[in-house]
């Protein structure tokens, strides 16, 4: 299936740098299992990039699955449901995986999963109403970096937008739930595609997919090929499977050719990504009206009994997660929130699962997937695989020694934290950290 | 939870390469050309390399050890330098000797300026100048091939560069005493140790270029830099050019030396200024020079230049739109 088919485009710019990371999909033929109703979830107030949300519960209400339970008047946010139905047991500070600690509502089950009245098909007939709709199903870009969708969606009217991508890159090793979207939700996919390109008035659909999951694309091109009638604006594209292809900058120079500037967004270029799960969700809103209550999330690594791909009400204990999945089976060393390469590794298990969480993978490998730190040697690979055209090692020089002019024209702040650098690297330097402390001072110093 | 959970910053995989597997790479390109050496010089060639060899690691271990800093010898690139150093003498130059370009390379060169990755210059290099400065007889012994480097009555001969600096007007059947070519790329004629057989480092360079362990960027530029001076030089005469390719330490120079890390720019486009920075100034020393050969001293004055190369050839960031481009679209958008 790597041959090109006709009728499917193949990338149009190329990305440059990159590193060719073990796949390791090794959850990719389970189905998706729906988890049982946990005892109890917690809902963090930050889901999301942007403001957090304030508790519109207190404890001792009844609540019931799909109710706001927190929200925000700012427009960079997303309002948090209840994914359960039962009683608000507490409201206050909770501990999220990565150690944060953040408002949030905890919510005891009655096991009853009582739907909220009220939860209907939303009328949609334009974009204000999309967005409006989108807002109020709380999505947030489910391929990881959790932005509000209805936010990308509300581009301002000037600017012209003819390119829908749709993500399917799913470039992470490990992570299959966008591949099992693909396969199992289809329909769903195509659905919302034909939506978001009615609705936002865009010419133009690419769905995008590495070569390496040929299942998945002949799927989307089965489905593709027979709603044909409704336009030939929707076109396949496969994809190079290179790590990081489904970075959304990447993702607009393979699709359209385009490249977007620094600190600018696909929007300013034409575009509008979004991750082909989002897509999926939106269909399946504006079907049912069933905002964001549960999400889809790999559970692999070497150290968990029997890797799943497992459907999960949004606040699950991340411990209960994993004993579901059988437990460990090998003293878990490392544990991550999200793929090997960009993903949290977190230090407690008794935390919940958010709304931008993909997967979870705990790993029994001793140095916990870290090289022994030498000294750079400046061979230069960092230079190489940068997609940014940046110089890692440079970069770590001026931020250890806080050179902000350095840092300035070295362009640290285009860093996406792909972590390419650092996994070529052959002296195991920790190169995103000090990337993260580049752009850290010279927020410091922007900010007096 | 009772166990003990790593945390790290992303990424949380990394490949399997190591700086200690880079180094290994490179002892093991050097090999074909060492034993070509031994071939050609005998025994006391590989005792030279052995002396270079170990001096280089004792002072680096030594010098690690004074300075209360941890120990590197794990990394093998005092091993790298070590052999590089020995490469570049001849084969009759006494141990001691030997041994003090080892300690100069290792200890002034590299650990005085922080150890690996912040030396300024190409430590072997360095080590040979000063060699060849302080002791310029015994650096310009070249015994022919197959005589004994142990015999103090071995017979001598000039190198083929010192002979190809008579040559004028590229005329090279003019002058007398010039080896074949084909001796010229096995490396049967006097010369240092590890330079005279291009065939065997040629085997090593594409060992490095097929691991990607160097790019073709420095070598191709440095070697077709030579390439294009020579040819005007020698008036298009193609067997001048190839004498001059072939002599001399260029194909070590360009593919072991001058692709040092430390001491050659990040970038691409940097790499290959460098590379033709090397062949311009090579080619200056050799047709001009009252040296015969210019191969160590284009690349260490080149080492010198390579922050400011760095600087000029820093690329633009992905999607870097000019200003000037930029104002004109407002204006436009404006308008």
């Amino acid at each position: 299936m790597s041959k090109v088919i006709p009728g499917v485009l193949s990338a149009v710019g190329r990305v440059r740098g990159g590193v060719s990371v073990e796949h390791n999909k090794n959850t990719a033929d389970m189905p998706v299992e729906r988890m049982p109703i946990p005892e109890r979830v917690v809902l963090p107030m930050q889901q999301h990039i942007g403001a957090p949300c304030v508790p519109t519960v207190k404890v001792g209400d009844t609540v019931s699955v799909g109710q706001v339970i927190g929200d925000s008047d700012k427009f960079v946010s997303a309002p948090i449901h209840a994914t359960i139905s039962g009683k608000v047991k507490s409201v206050g500070d909770v501990k999220l995986a990565s150690g944060l600690i953040t408002k949030g509502v905890t919510i005891e089950s009655d096991g009853e999963m009582r739907m909220f009245e009220g939860l209907e098909p939303p009328k949609v007939t334009n974009r204000q109403e999309l967005c409006a709709a989108v807002r109020a199903s709380g999505l947030v870009g489910l391929g990881g970096a959790g932005f509000p969708t209805h936010v990308k969606l509300n581009f301002p009217p000037d600017k012209k937008i003819d390119t829908l991508v749709i993500n399917a890159a799913e470039c992470e090793p490990f992570i299959t739930v966008d591949y099992r979207e693909c396969i199992e939700n289809t329909k769903n996919i195509m659905d919302g595609v034909y939506k978001l390109k009615e609705l936002l008035g865009i010419e133009n659909v690419i769905i995008a997919i590495e070569d390496n999951k040929p299942r998945a694309f002949k799927n989307l091109k089965e489905i593709a090929d027979l709603d044909n009638d409704i336009g030939d604006a929707v076109k396949l594209m496969t994809l190079k499977s290179k790590y990081p292809q489904g970075a959304e900058k990447m993702m607009v120079l393979s699709a359209t050719g385009r490249k977007v500037p620094p600190g600018k967004l696909p929007a300013d270029v034409g575009c509008i990504v979004m991750n082909v799960g989002s897509v999926a969700f939106v269909a399946r809103y504006l079907a049912t009206g069933k905002p964001l209550i549960s999400r889809s999330i790999t559970v692999d690594g070497s150290a968990i009994a029997s890797p799943k791909n497992l459907r999960v009400p949004i606040g699950t204990n991340i411990q209960d997660i994993i004993d579901y999945c059988g437990g460990f089976k090998a003293e878990p060393r490392k544990i991550l929130c999200g793929g090997p390469m960009m993903g949290v590794a977190i230090c407690d298990t008794q935390a919940p699962i958010c709304k931008q969480n993909n997967a979870l993978l705990a790993f029994a490998d001793k140095k916990g997937g870290v090289k022994p730190e030498r000294a750079c040697i400046r061979c230069g690979r960092c230079v190489q695989v940068c997609p940014m055209s940046l110089m890692p090692t440079v970069i770590e020089r001026q931020a250890r020694i806080k050179d902000v002019e350095g840092l300035t024209r070295s362009n640290t702040m285009v860093c996406m934290e792909c972590g390419s650098c650092a996994y070529a690297c052959p002296s195991g330097r920790p190169l995103v950290q000090y990337m993260r402390l580049g752009k850290q001072v010279l927020r410091e110093r922007s900010g007096k | 939870m009772a166990k003990k959970l790593t945390v790290s910053a992303s990424p949380h995989v990394r490949s399997s390469e190591t700086s200690t597997g880079i180094m290994l790479d490179v002892i093991i390109a050097l090999v074909p050309a060492l034993v070509m050496a031994c071939v050609y010089f005998g025994t006391r060639a590989l005792a030279l390399t052995a002396v270079c060899v170990g001096t280089a690691v004792l002072s680096e271990w030594l010098a690690r050890k004074v300075m209360k800093r941890n120990n590197t010898i794990g990394d093998l690139s005092a091993v790298v330098t070590g052999l590089i150093l020995a490469f570049n003498l001849p084969a009759t130059l006494p141990f001691w000797m030997a041994a003090i370009g080892s300690v100069i390379a290792i200890v002034v060169v590299k650990q005085m300026f922080g150890g690996i990755g912040q030396n300024f210059v190409n430590p072997a290099i360095t080590a040979r100048i000063i060699l060849m400065m302080s002791f310029p007889a015994a650096m310009a012994k070249w015994i022919l091939p197959m005589e004994s480097a142990w015999s103090p009555d071995a017979v001598t001969g000039a190198t083929p560069m010192a002979t190809l600096a008579n040559v004028t007007g590229g005329d090279v059947s003019a002058v007398e005493g010039l080896p074949s070519l084909t001796q010229m790329l096995l490396g049967m004629h006097g010369g240092s140790m590890g330079e005279v057989c291009t065939v065997a480092l040629l085997a090593g360079a594409l060992y490095l270029l097929l691991r990607r362990v160097i790019s073709p960027a420095i070598p191709f530029s440095f070697i077709g830099t030579v390439a294009v001076c020579m040819l005007f030089a020698g008036r298009f005469n193609l067997s001048f050019v190839a004498y001059e390719l072939l002599g001399g330490g260029l194909m070590l120079g360009a593919f072991f030396m001058a692709t040092d890390y430390t001491t050659s720019p990040l970038t691409r486009k940097g790499r290959i200024i460098f590379g033709i920075g090397c062949g311009l100034i090579t080619s200056v020393i050799r047709l001009f020079g009252s040296l015969p050969e210019g191969v160590s001293f284009s690349i260490i004055l080149m080492n010198i230049l390579v922050p400011h190369i760095e600087r000029l050839t820093t690329a633009k960031p992905f999607g870097y739109v000019k200003e000037k481009k930029e104002k004109k679209e407002k204006e436009a958008a404006k308008a």
